[in-house]
């Protein structure tokens, strides 16, 4: 029995885990807190899982330069494993400090919000350091099971309850793709780790024409795909953005995409390395209608949150163009490119936590009319924003867009690259309709319902330093990303 | 001893029920059931790979989907709850307050 135990312990190593584990700690014994805190009282929850955040991303960084390795070679904390942690962390952290007024102001005061975005966070974690596809589909569970109840939190909200109800049922939906592929990729190379299964295709050519391997491919970027929103599974996205609560569509359109896309990116490179010629054909299609359209669609939207979601699934598709170029310049570019939306994206969801009434009624343009005057520093925030969105220079979205259009200019997509940039130029249209409502229309309403808080006005200070630090001096954070490289 | 493709073509023929259940049932829990078979039509498949290939992995695989699944049928069910007590029904294409 001993023996046993032995064997069993010689590939654990806690250390590989140690920022989820740290995190998931913290979630359960807020979740405990919960329980006997007063019921109406959220702030010291906020709180709580703030101090979480913080001492994680301490953990996590700690880690840098010092990979890991652990339990049977199923996870990797190695420094592509810490870059994702740290925007994971940070989607985290902005969003639980817009979250708390929120809160307030929708009549949900609930502690329990913040534990869901811990263990959301943690399953992100172990989304980028699975190098074994069960360790890769438990995070994606994790994740997705916080997020489905996040989505749909406001119980008397019917919005709500739609938006959590359209994401539970895709979400299952896509699961179940997920995991045939991941079984039909097992069945072709015998094994479900990552690193055995690229050697076995290496050794094994002819293992790629086996129907089952293709399938298989298919079956699981349909799983993912879903995932980070890209056409055409991103009929979810929309409908959940914009019923969701809105820190909560902030944190899915960052984290969690970031997340997908980590473990996405592991899969095809260090499992499917033997497979590119397949899966670069099928993304290069998949990433040109992405950014179409999102980019087309968000063109006809009057709602703010629901054009946001359409703007997501366009830089969803941005980011799928790193993929497809697949080399150092592109993959480190999708690396700097994710940190950088998480950023500019949840700045603007800040802006728009702050503007929004009660059951927000007036997230429309008209809502924006004369924004500009009434709240200057809010506007100027919300403009430095949107102008990274639209990747226009000094902002870090110019910076990202750039790194990755050269990737795929450099493996000689070059189309991919032009395609990419008019994309970015019809998503001007949509942007600048919001900047033309805050400057150039009579205000429609008073603004004297903008109640300024201090936690929600330092995440929209820390976002604008994170986007103008990376926008201007872009070089650290991408040295940091080409490191990061496995 | 029966050849593992029967089980792959049993398992293949499950999923693809189970997806056709999903694309045109209107009910939410009938649906859910639909992806419930999705998810057990996978685990038959790991099962069958498992054995024919003489490796652990598939099975304990089985393991942690059925415990996936097990949660997510908690959570499904809270918020079809939530739905049905706001709209008095779960009718799928009643799900319409949000669209473009």
């Amino acid at each position: 029995m001993e023996n046993l135990v032995q064997i069993a312990m010689q590939n654990v190593n806690f250390d590989a885990i140690l920022p989820s584990l740290v995190l998931c700690s913290f979630g359960m014994v807020l979740l405990l807190m919960n329980a006997f805190m007063p019921r109406g009282k959220s702030t010291p929850a906020a709180w709580f899982s703030l101090v979480a955040i913080v001492v994680t991303g301490f953990v996590s960084l700690a880690a840098w330069n010092k990979p890991e390795f652990g339990f049977a070679g199923g996870v990797a904390l190695d420094n592509y494993a810490t870059f994702f942690n740290i925007i994971f962390l940070v989607a985290a952290g902005l969003t639980i400090l817009m979250s708390d007024d929120y809160l307030k102001r929708e009549g949900y005061p609930v502690g329990e919000f913040y534990t869901l975005i811990l263990f959301a966070t943690a399953g992100s974690m172990w989304m980028a350091s699975g190098t074994n596809l069960m360790m890769i589909f438990l995070g994606l569970e994790v994740l997705s099971v916080a997020l489905y109840v996040l989505a749909g939190f406001f119980r008397g909200q019917t919005k709500s309850n739609e938006a959590g109800l359209k994401y539970f049922l895709l979400g299952c939906f896509s699961t179940g793709f997920l995991l045939y592929g991941i079984a039909l990729l097992y069945g072709v190379t015998g094994t479900i780790d990552l690193a055995r299964m690229g050697e076995f295709i290496s050794a094994n050519p002819g293992a790629i024409t086996n129907p089952m391997a293709v399938a298989g491919l298919m079956l699981l970027s349909t799983g993912f795909l879903f995932k980070i929103a890209a056409a055409p599974f991103h009929m979810w996205t929309p409908d959940t953005y914009q019923g969701a609560p809105t820190p909560i569509t902030a944190f899915m359109s960052a984290g969690p995409k970031a997340a997908a896309f980590a473990g996405f990116i592991r899969i095809l490179i260090l499992g499917l390395g033997g497979m590119k010629a397949e899966w670069t054909s099928l993304l290069w299609i998949i990433a040109v209608l992405t950014m179409v359209v999102g980019n087309v669609i968000a063109i006809y939207q009057t709602d703010i949150k629901r054009t946001l979601a359409y703007s997501s699934i366009a830089h969803a598709g941005y980011a799928l163009v790193g993929i497809v170029a697949a080399n150092e310049i592109g993959v480190s570019g999708i690396l700097f490119y994710m940190l950088a939306y998480t950023f500019m994206n949840l700045g603007a969801f800040a802006v728009l936590v702050l503007v929004g009434k009660k059951g927000e009624e007036n997230l429309t343009l008209d809502g924006f009319a004369g924004f500009g005057y009434k709240r200057p520093w809010l506007a100027i925030a919300m403009v430095i924003f949107l102008f990274s969105l639209m990747g226009i220079p000094p902002t870090a979205g110019f910076a990202g867009k750039f790194y990755i259009f050269a990737g795929a200019v450099k493996a000689g997509y070059i189309w991919l690259a032009v395609i990419g940039v008019l994309n970015s130029a019809v998503s001007l249209y949509y942007y600048l309709r919001i900047m033309v409502a805050m400057y150039f229309k009579a205000p429609t309403e008073e603004f004297e319902w903008i109640k300024m808080s201090a936690p929600v006005v330092a995440s929209i200070v820390i976002a604008v330093v994170g986007v103008l630090y990376m926008g201007i001096l872009p070089g650290g954070v991408i040295a940091m990303a080409k490191n990061a490289l496995f | 001893m029966i050849s593992v493709n029967y089980f792959l073509v049993l398992s293949a023929i499950l999923f693809s029920i189970g997806v056709f259940g999903v694309l045109t049932r209107k009910n939410a829990i009938v649906v859910f059931m639909c992806v419930e078979l999705m998810l057990n039509a996978v685990n038959l498949t790991f099962i069958a790979l498992s054995r024919h290939l003489g490796n652990m992995d598939g099975q304990i695989f089985v393991f942690f989907v059925m415990a996936v699944a097990a949660a997510e049928a908690a959570v499904g069910l809270a918020l079809m709850i939530t739905f049905f007590r706001n709209r008095e029904t779960l009718d799928i294409d009643d799900a319409n307050t949000l669209k473009w």
